[in-house]
C-alpha cells in the first residue's frame, strides 16, 4: 500500500473555450442544427503523472500558462480531471484563495470561523484555534471590525493564517504568496518549514526557484501542460533556471 | 483516519457527496444563519418581515376573491395562506438556490467546496421560515374560527415532504441555470404559470372536468393538500395523496440529486 499523499495517473485537464458569448437556449439549440462548433478545446494539463509522498515539500515552476494554477486546481478538488485519476490521502487546504470566500461585512472573527467551515472544519476546533489565528496574523486589534476596512494584505494575511492553522494534510500555495511585506513573507515561509518538518504535505507554486530552493525537497517543472522534468528540487530547478536564461 | 478522494471512483459522486455535507455541516449551518439574518438585518420588524408578504398578499386575496369562493370555500385566508406559505418554500428556495450558486461560481473557481451545499442551504432556509411562520398561521385560522384539530402536528411533516421536492427541484434548475444562462428567467415565468395551475388561490373544484383529471399530475397540488388538509379539513390527508406526496418528493430529490451531481465537476469549468 502506497504511502503517497497525492497520486496523479495520466491526469489530463481540457478546457473548452467558447468561440461565443454564452448562450441562451436557443442559441445553443440553432448551433446544434447548424453543426457548428461552440468552442475549441485547450489542454490544460495532458498525461501528468505524479506521486508526491507525504511530507514532500514539492515546487512547480513552468512559464506562464504551464498548467500550474490548473494543476493546483486539480489538487484542490476545484478541477476533476478529463482522463486519468486523481488521489488524495488526507485533507487538502488552499491558503491564500480562502480570502474569496470571506464575507466583507463579517466582522474578523467571523470570517475566521467563515474560513474554517469553508475547510470542512467544526466550530468547537475553530473556536479553540481563534486566538492563534489572530495572533499569527498580526490582526488582533481587528478581530471585530468588519472585513471591508481591512487592507488587502490584512485580509491576505488573514486567509494564510486560517488556512495554516487548520491542520491539513496537504497545502497548496499559489504564487501570490509576494502579498504581504517582507516580515510577513519570512514568517511565512518559516511556517512553512515548521509544517514540512511535521510531516504536512506542501505544493507550492512559484515563479521564484530561488525562494523555492530554500523550501522544497522535490520539484515539478511543467511546460505546455506536459511534465518536463521531476525530482529532487536542485536539479529539477537548477534545469528551469538554465532554460529560462 | 485520513479521507482518501479518488476521482475516478464511480459512486462518489452522488453518495460522496452526501458524506461531504455532512463533513461541511458547520458551513451550511453559517450559510442559512447568514441567509436568515440578511432578511431581518435591515428591517424595522425583524422576524415579521419574513411572513409580512404572504400574509399582505393573503389579506388582498380575502378580500378580493372570498365573496367569489365563499360557498365553495370557508376560511379562505386559512385556505390561501396555508397554500401561500408552502409554495413559497418550493418557488424560493428553488430561485435561492440557483442564484446563490451562480452567484458564489467564481468561489467554486477557487476553492472547493460540496457543490451541492447551496441548494441544501436555500432549502434549509425555506423551511425554517415555514416553520416560523406556523404559528402566525395558527392564530390567522383562530382569528377566522377556524378549528384547530390535534392533527395539525402533521405539517411539519408535509412541510418536510415539500422541503425534499424543493431540493430536488433546486438542484435540478440550478444544474441548468449552470449551463445555460437564460434557465434563471425561464424558470421564473414557469413558476408563475405553474402557481396558477396549482389550486392555492382557488378550490380546485372550480377546473372544469375536462382539465380536471389532469391536475392530478401536478406534484404541488399533492404537496399542498397534504399540508394544508390538516389545518382546513381538520384530517389528515388520504392515503392516494400522501402517496403520491411522498413519491413525488423523493422522485424529485433522486432526480435533482443525480443529474447535479453528475455535471457539478462541469461547474468549474466555465472559463
Amino acid at each position: 500500500m502506497s504511502d503517497f499523499a497525492i497520486e496523479l495517473q495520466d491526469v489530463a485537464v481540457c478546457y473548452r473555450v467558447p468561440l461565443h458569448p454564452t448562450l441562451s437556449l436557443k442559441q445553443y439549440a440553432v448551433q446544434l442544427l447548424q453543426r457548428k462548433a461552440a468552442a475549441r478545446d485547450c489542454w490544460a494539463l495532458q498525461a501528468v503523472n505524479l506521486q508526491v509522498a507525504r511530507g514532500t515539500a514539492l515546487g512547480v515552476v513552468g512559464a506562464n500558462g504551464a498548467g500550474k494554477s490548473t494543476l493546483l486546481r486539480v489538487l484542490a478538488r476545484v478541477l476533476r480531471p478529463v482522463s486519468g485519476r486523481v488521489r488524495l490521502r488526507g485533507s487538502v487546504a488552499p491558503i491564500l484563495e480562502l480570502g474569496a470566500g470571506f464575507d466583507m461585512e463579517l466582522t474578523g472573527r467571523e470570517n475566521i470561523m467563515l474560513g474554517g467551515a469553508m475547510l470542512g472544519q467544526s466550530r468547537q476546533c475553530m473556536e479553540r484555534k481563534l486566538p492563534a489565528i489572530a495572533e499569527f496574523a498580526g490582526l488582533n486589534g481587528f478581530m471585530d471590525a468588519p472585513l471591508r476596512v481591512y487592507s488587502t494584505g490584512m485580509v491576505a494575511r488573514l486567509g494564510f493564517a486560517v488556512a495554516t492553522d487548520v491542520s491539513a494534510d496537504v497545502l497548496l500555495v499559489d504564487e501570490a504568496l509576494a502579498v504581504g511585506d517582507i516580515a510577513f513573507q519570512q514568517q511565512c515561509l518559516q511556517r512553512l518549514r515548521e509544517f514540512v518538518a511535521r510531516g504536512t504535505t506542501l505544493v507550492i507554486v512559484s515563479h521564484s526557484p530561488a525562494l523555492l530552493a530554500t523550501v522544497c525537497t522535490h520539484a515539478l517543472w511543467l511546460a505546455g501542460g506536459r511534465v518536463q522534468h521531476s525530482g529532487a528540487a536542485q536539479p529539477v530547478l537548477a534545469a528551469y533556471q538554465q532554460a529560462m536564461l | 483516519m485520513a479521507a482518501i478522494y479518488d476521482s475516478a471512483g464511480r459512486w462518489w459522486h452522488p453518495l460522496g457527496e452526501v458524506a461531504e455535507l455532512w463533513r461541511y455541516r458547520h458551513l451550511l449551518q453559517l450559510l442559512v444563519r447568514r441567509n436568515i439574518a440578511a432578511r431581518y438585518k435591515r428591517s424595522v420588524l425583524g422576524l415579521a418581515w419574513t411572513l409580512l408578504n404572504p400574509l399582505l398578499t393573503m389579506l388582498v386575496l380575502t378580500v378580493v376573491f372570498s365573496s367569489l369562493f365563499a360557498p365553495a370555500v370557508s376560511y379562505y385566508p386559512v385556505y390561501l395562506l396555508s397554500g401561500l406559505l408552502l409554495w413559497n418554500l418550493v418557488a424560493q428556495s428553488s430561485l435561492a438556490a440557483m442564484n446563490d450558486l451562480l452567484w458564489n461560481g467564481s468561489l467554486l473557481r477557487r476553492m472547493y467546496l460540496p457543490r451541492t451545499i447551496f441548494a441544501v442551504a436555500a432549502v434549509g432556509t425555506g423551511m425554517l421560515n415555514l416553520l416560523l411562520a406556523l404559528l402566525p398561521l395558527l392564530l390567522v385560522a383562530l382569528a377566522v374560527g377556524a378549528p384547530l384539530r390535534a392533527v395539525i402536528w402533521f405539517m411539519p411533516v408535509a412541510g418536510l415532504l415539500a422541503a425534499l421536492f424543493a431540493l430536488g427541484l433546486a438542484l435540478l434548475v440550478s444544474a441548468l441555470a449552470a449551463r445555460f444562462a437564460d434557465v434563471v428567467d425561464t424558470f421564473q415565468v414557469l413558476l408563475t404559470m405553474w402557481l396558477y395551475l396549482t389550486p392555492v388561490f382557488y378550490p380546485a373544484g372550480i377546473v372544469p372536468p375536462a382539465a380536471a383529471r389532469w391536475q392530478g399530475l401536478n406534484p404541488v397540488l399533492h404537496l399542498v393538500e397534504c399540508f394544508r388538509a390538516p389545518l382546513y379539513l381538520g384530517q389528515l390527508p388520504g392515503p392516494d395523496t400522501l402517496l403520491t406526496a411522498a413519491a413525488a418528493a423523493l422522485g424529485m430529490l433522486l432526480l435533482g440529486w443525480l443529474v447535479f451531481t453528475s455535471q457539478a465537476d462541469q461547474l468549474t469549468y466555465r472559463v
